[in-house]
């Protein structure tokens, strides 16, 4: 599903990541941890193709990212659900306007976009918020209705940036459960994180990142802070 | 397209100020256009009234006969440059010059049609031929005299001429203001929805679906202030008609048509939304440079 092949990634003199290799199935976890500037915000950028890579390949469902053209990026992207790091939900619109909005950019059928997007936020718990604004929700509402955005759509691959990032650790918890409860449906998932609690607890793949190169590939792995 | 719509409202609504700043010189600048376009057809319609009132009359010598007169009239039709060519005779002669001094019986009682001449009044397609034309009239050997009113279509030419240019200028500038003002609003705006259209291309959304609010909105203030630029200039016509009409008397200027108002209409809304539509075209440009 997603295969990287010794990818590099510089910017000037600065090496974000260096000779990074792995491969990941099609409906796998995988907990990505490293510590802040280890590049996995740069692997994510990568995957959505924000740029290409100085040397390597990326290949996403038997796709070479770079042989994506810049007029297509967007319809590859729309193969993939993003939970960003600052949630990044729209202020002016509210909860159900904000879940569908993968589906208007994708031009879905006017008609099932409601029914799409209120099953998604059913997903995360929050069918009741639909009218809410972001600013009337809490941190964890806010990340829930940014991860039923995210699956809203179907798409194949979930990438989640430091999800549990401004979460206590029950909020944490309850959203990587959420991710695990999507990823038995088949989706392939990277989350994106450095709260080892949550790692730990979950006993998924981890691959590890330092100062640029890939570390360690566990299977049912931990998160040991070296 | 709803959603777009509701979106660039939005936007519109959240900076009432710049939206009033955009409008406004819009406004000025269709106005500037509008009123320029009316005042150049109200000239060339002047232009043309005198272009095609006789301008030349030649007086004929007593003793020229029908045949030499319509010898002369075909001469002057050859040459192409002729819009009309008509002869009066001394009797019709006698009739114009009663018309003219109806009010000085002094002046009637002195005149028979005996010392009036028979002449040509004729009149030229092109304000440029007068002066062949007259070149030809003053060869001819039944010709005794040739007045002819170049000074004044000339002079009005000359009028014409510079008010297009002004007016062009003028144009120009406007519209240059009008495109860099709309241009720095949306720019402002798209800096503003920076994150949100990020947002969006990392969802996937394609260049047009993130820029489509941002050109509604330039369009919005394009097409409103062409409808304003336009319906001001046309309600100062409507008020000034009566005085207009009692200006230019006979000259067939007012009103003006209907059709020719909503054509005028038609053009300037086009032009205020694709100008709009450029500006905010060119704004958002460096915002999504990036795919």
């Amino acid at each position: 599903m997603i295969s990287f092949e010794q990818v590099d990634k510089t910017f000037g003199q600065l090496v974000a990541l260096d000779q990074v290799s792995f491969e990941m199935e099609k409906g796998e976890l995988v907990f990505l941890v490293g510590q802040t500037g280890a590049g996995k915000s740069t692997l994510f950028k990568l995957l959505l193709k924000c740029y290409s890579p100085s040397g390597g390949r990326i290949v996403v469902d038997e796709v070479d990212l770079n042989e994506i053209k810049s007029n297509k990026v967007h319809l590859y992207r729309r193969k993939i659900g993003v939970v960003f790091q600052d949630f990044r939900l729209l202020p002016n619109q509210n909860v159900l306007e904000n879940v569908s909005l993968p589906l208007r950019i994708a031009k879905t059928d006017p008609e099932l976009i409601e029914k799409e997007a209120e099953e998604a936020l059913e997903l995360v718990g929050l069918r009741d918020r639909l009218q809410a604004f972001p600013a009337q929700l809490s941190g964890g509402e806010i990340q829930r209705v940014a991860l039923a955005r995210s699956v809203v759509a179907n798409p194949e691959i979930i990438l989640a940036d430091e999800p549990t990032g401004n979460l206590d650790i029950e909020a944490a918890r309850d959203l990587v459960g959420l991710l695990k409860k999507v990823n038995q449906l088949g989706k392939t998932i990277i989350i994106a994180t450095h709260n080892f609690d949550v790692v730990n607890e979950f006993k998924e793949r981890v691959l590890c990142l330092k100062n640029g190169k890939l570390v360690s590939d566990e299977k049912n792995g931990k998160y040991r802070l070296k | 397209m709803k959603n777009h719509l509701l979106t660039a409202w939005i936007y519109i609504r959240r900076s009432p100020y710049q939206a009033l700043a955009a409008v406004l010189v819009m406004f000025l600048t269709f106005w500037v256009i509008s009123t320029f376009v009316l005042l150049a057809s109200g000239s060339q319609i002047i232009l043309r009234y005198f272009e095609t009132r006789p301008q030349i009359s030649a007086f004929l010598k007593d003793e020229t006969s029908l045949e030499q007169v319509e010898g002369l009239r075909t001469q002057l039709e050859e040459t192409g440059k002729v819009q009309e060519v008509k002869y009066i005779d001394k009797k019709e002669a006698l009739k114009i010059y009663k018309s003219l001094f109806a009010q000085e019986p002094l002046l009637l009682e002195l005149v028979t049609a005996d010392i009036l001449p028979a002449s040509l009044e004729v009149s030229t397609k092109e304000i440029d031929y007068l002066d062949e034309v007259v070149v030809i009239l003053q060869g001819s050997s039944s010709v005794e005299d040739v007045v002819f009113q170049e000074d004044v279509a000339d002079s009005l030419q000359q009028w014409t001429i510079t008010l297009r240019k002004v007016g062009l200028g003028l144009i120009a500038v406007f519209s240059l203001v009008s495109v860099l003002v709309v241009l720095i609003i949306i720019g402002i705006k798209a800096v503003n929805h920076k994150k949100e259209i990020e947002t969006q291309r990392l969802l996937g959304a394609s260049g047009w679906y993130v820029r489509m609010p941002f050109l509604l909105e330039g369009m919005f203030y394009g097409g409103l202030g062409a409808f304003l630029g336009w319906s001001v200039s046309y309600l100062i016509l409507l008020y000034s008609s009566p005085f207009l009409v009692e200006f230019l008397k006979e000259i067939p200027i007012l009103p003006v048509s209907v059709w020719f108002m909503l054509s005028l209409l038609g053009a300037e809304l086009l032009i205020g939304l694709i100008v709009g539509f450029l500006a905010s075209f060119v704004a958002t440009k460096r915002y999504l440079s990036q795919p």
